[in-house]
């Protein structure tokens, strides 16, 4: 059991650290698909590895940035303070 | 020109079905309940219409309860099984897929479901295992993406459970069967080409019902009568029907994911219903796209949350995971031809590439 809370606690710390400080690209107030649209743009501009943080509070976005990751074969972190966090993985 | 898809929503009168709705109309006005000779042919004609309805699902005539649409169905289905079922508990179990008007009609546990849209039996069987479960919920074939849900093993489930089945059949109603094992099941006339305002409830012997509506009014005779003779016509063809309709959507579910770029077509490729496909585009806003086509002449649906009075994405969509925006839903019927099919194929391309032109995001 300690064994396992160890991994666990190794796992976050290696999640926090890669998005402790994300690029952040506000979209807030913008409608689908334009949130999808701006991280399209901006993700490119960034190293592999990095992760870009989209602030967007149309409810359309946490449907549509896991699916543009998953068609874009890039990498969805999860929600993290009013945004979607996505790593740059090609 | 213009060319209607979208039969899930509302498919068109059938020919039969108006000829009856107007020959109904000379006794159908009178009050059924009435004595004197005249209402007795009223009698006659609700008789006749319920029993033809009923032989057509395969039901006791007993076993049929009508009212005013598939969204009054679904409320007398959930409302009354939950309250046929208050000994036994408080919980409602339903698909996260299910029609709204299911959703809408109680607060209930949603079973997740997978990228087709498929509910997760493994969870159902754990979410109607659970104590207090009074009624669980699955609809024969989801509304916005066709994939047909697998009624049969949640039946089983669910027996085994001591749950009762309520199954929301409107999309299959007269296009194919529903497996049996169900306790209760709703259908809609104008979704297999009657007139609006007929909705059907059935409701086995055995199962446990309370009708919720403090009063049964008359029914609306004469749609009743033109929703009875329309549904005897449309399943005498059905199964030649439903081939010719699903080798359309064959081609369109191939042709849009060769033609148009970055689109996802959604929902199960096979086990689907037979007249109806969804895609979506990405980067094209789903009203626009709505607009561009209808200027085309194409009436199509759209569960992108641009369209909707709630401005929330299609909750089905949302419970798949799939591109939520610039979404398009096409739903054939009888009337379709295939050439209509080819048009929109052959418009479909532009018309998208246009609006991405026009956002900028071409080649993204």
């Amino acid at each position: 059991m300690n064994d396992c809370a160890g991994e666990r606690a190794v796992h976050d710390c290696a999640g926090e650290r890669a998005v402790s400080d994300p690029e952040v690209l506000d979209c807030r107030g913008q409608r689908c698909p334009l949130p999808v649209i701006a991280l399209a743009r901006r993700l490119p501009e960034l190293p592999v590895g990095a992760v870009l943080r989209v602030l967007a509070d149309d409810p359309a976005a946490a449907v549509d940035i896991p699916a543009w990751c998953r068609m874009r074969g890039q990498e969805y972190v999860g929600a993290a303070a009013g945004g979607y966090d996505v790593r740059r993985t090609n | 020109m213009s060319t209607y898809f979208d039969a899930a929503a509302a498919a068109p009168l059938h020919p039969v079905a108006r000829q009856a709705l107007a020959a109904a109309l000379d006794n159908g006005w009178l009050d059924p309940g009435k004595l004197y000779s005249q209402a007795r042919r009223a009698r006659q004609l609700l008789d006749a219409a319920r029993g033809s309805i009923a032989e057509s699902l395969g039901v006791r005539d007993d076993e049929l309860h009508l009212c005013g649409s598939g969204t009054e169905a679904a409320y007398l289905a959930v409302r009354g099984g939950m309250a046929g079922r208050h000994r036994a508990g408080v919980t409602f179990v339903h698909s996260a897929v299910e029609h709204s008007s299911v959703l809408l009609a109680t607060p209930g546990v949603a079973v997740p479901v997978d990228r087709y849209g498929r509910v997760e039996l493994d969870a159902f069987a754990k979410a109607v295992r659970a104590p207090g479960v009074a009624l669980a919920a699955l609809m024969s074939a989801n509304h916005e993406v066709g994939t047909v849900q697998p009624v049969a093993e949640a039946a089983r489930l669910c027996a085994d459970a001591g749950v009762p089945l309520y199954v929301d059949a409107a999309q299959s109603v007269g296009r194919m069967n529903v497996p049996n094992g169900w306790s209760m099941l709703t259908a809609s006339a104008h979704k297999w080409g009657g007139p609006p305002g007929v909705g059907v409830l059935v409701v086995r012997k055995g199962a446990r019902w309370i009708d919720p509506r403090p009063a049964v009014g008359p029914p609306n005779l004469p749609a009743l009568v033109a929703a009875a003779a329309s549904l005897r016509a449309v399943l005498s063809t059905a199964g030649a029907e439903a081939a010719r309709l699903s080798a359309l959507v064959d081609r369109v579910r191939a042709t849009v994911a060769e033609t148009v770029p970055d689109v996802e077509v959604v929902g199960d490729p096979v086990d689907r219903l037979p007249h109806l496909v969804t895609f979506s585009c990405l980067y094209v806003d789903g009203e626009a796209l709505l607009h561009a086509l209808d200027r085309h002449g194409f009436a199509v649906s759209s569960g992108s949350s641009c369209t909707s009075s709630t401005l929330r994405p299609s909750h089905v969509l949302e419970a798949m995971g799939v591109l939520s925006h610039g979404n398009v839903r096409i739903s054939l019927h009888r009337d379709t031809t295939s050439d209509e099919v080819d048009r929109f194929l052959s418009v479909l391309p532009g018309v998208v590439a246009d609006l991405r032109a026009q956002a900028g995001v071409s080649g993204l």
